[in-house]
């Protein structure tokens, strides 16, 4: 009956992190998102840098909790949480399968192009519904009901839906 | 074990750290300021959207505002947080230019701020981010595309509110005309921040203004809004002479510290 008998591999490490869910997104793991920036085992003691999404992302402090309580269930005590700002965390980092995930529960994958400063009233991507896949869509308001999104409207199936905006 | 943030200071005199210590806090206190007047709004805007775009918005400056404080705190090196600096300091003390603590007034006032600030913290950061300050940098990064959807949003109101029906254009006129005297300070270098340029930390103003110019020009043709030409510019902010308006922010702003300190959720 040995506990805790092998030190936590970095494989490990990452493996946990990928249970630990945006607060605000569930079905979205953290490295879903692409905000764990690096997993680094020094000695005994495991640090995790993460960068916001958000300079304001009021969900920061509660990943960085929840990574904490994970590996904690799993004896790992000595843990660093670094939080970076540079590169600035993009939409491109997200997964593939984060961005399907994203679809399947309703919010608007974010698309390729970036809008210009300049680029006003609407000239955004073409957006598919999430509900009924119609792409006569329209943008109700770039922010909404989180710093990470914003609000649009199916003109076919009317329903509102939320948009992880390009960033 | 604490999280922390990875913070990067220069390698520089304590005289012109000293300097980035104040300039950085005016970025912070400029950007927390404008946050707090954005806030005001939240369940009285005009529509339901518009109240939640100004909520996100004062929420992308409260992170930004952090961001500074921290790096503040650090530069400073003497035990003071992020909290103590924000909570903790009297109105003359206080080094945000005097546009970002002007009432809320109307909806066409709080457009108006929000678009001259605006065009201004776009073209600010877009400097600041390959600037020689990697900590400034860094955070620039982060904000300059935060910034973007701010100045669309408030451009697009511009337009609207200029070239939209009798009663919006004159109140956007009106607003123009009470609040354009603030602009000027904004690329207008303080003694601090005339150091920070000499010292190659901070990029000539000019070069900026021209970018703002060219951006209030491209909106107000579309707004058929004439660009004021000849205000009288105030000043005093960057060196803590504010509007009364400031203490009567920052009562409200302050209150559960000084009344309860060290209080924590």
């Amino acid at each position: 009956m040995v506990e805790h008998a092998t030190a936590p591999t970095e494989e490990r490490i990452w493996q946990l992190l990928e249970e630990v869910s945006d607060p605000e997104v569930p079905v979205l793991s953290i490295l879903d998102l692409g905000i764990v920036r690096g997993v680094e085992l020094r000695g005994d003691e495991v640090h995790v840098t993460i960068t916001p999404t958000y300079s304001g992302c009021p969900a920061m402090n509660t990943i960085a909790t929840d990574i904490r309580l994970r590996l904690l269930a799993e004896g790992i005590t000595k843990l660093h949480i670094h939080n970076q700002l540079s590169p600035a965390w993009t939409t491109a980092w997200m997964s593939e399968a984060g961005k399907q995930k994203l679809e399947a529960y309703g919010i608007a994958p974010p698309q390729d192009a970036t809008g210009h400063v300049f680029n006003l009233f609407g000239q955004e991507p073409v957006l598919r519904c999430p509900h009924c896949k119609s792409t006569n869509t329209r943008l109700v308001s770039q922010f909404g009901s989180t710093a990470c999104k914003a609000h649009y409207q199916c003109n076919d199936c009317l329903e509102p839906f939320d948009y992880f905006k390009c960033h | 074990m604490q999280d922390s943030h990875t913070i990067v200071v220069p390698d520089v005199t304590p005289e012109l750290r000293q300097q980035l210590f104040e300039y950085v806090l005016q970025l912070a206190d400029t950007s927390l300021i404008l946050a707090h007047r954005l806030s005001e709004w939240c369940g009285h805007g005009p529509i339901l959207e518009q109240d939640l775009a100004m909520a996100n918005i004062s929420l992308d400056l409260l992170g930004e505002a952090r961001s500074y404080y921290q790096y503040a705190a650090e530069l400073e090196g003497r035990g003071r947080t992020e909290d103590d600096l924000a909570y903790l300091r009297n109105a003359v003390e206080y080094r945000n230019v005097l546009l970002a603590e002007q009432p809320n007034g109307d909806f066409a006032h709080t457009i108006v701020r929000q678009f001259i600030y605006d065009a201004f913290h776009y073209h600010l950061l877009l400097h600041l981010q390959t600037g020689p300050d990697k900590q400034l940098a860094a955070i620039a990064e982060k904000s300059v595309k935060e910034a973007a959807y701010h100045v669309k949003w408030s451009a697009e109101w511009i337009i609207r509110l200029g070239d939209g029906t009798e009663e919006s254009r004159h109140r956007v006129e009106a607003a123009i005309n009470a609040l354009w005297r603030y602009s000027g300070e904004l690329t207008t270098p303080s003694a601090t921040e005339q150091v920070l340029q000499a010292a190659g930390f901070l990029p000539d103003y000019a070069a900026i203004q021209q970018q703002i110019d060219q951006h209030v020009e491209r909106v107000f043709v579309e707004a058929t809004l004439p660009v004021p030409q000849g205000v009288f510019m105030q000043k005093g902010g960057k060196i803590g002479r504010h509007s009364e308006h400031l203490g009567y922010l920052l009562a409200e702003l302050q209150y559960l510290q000084r009344t309860y300190p060290g209080l924590q959720w």
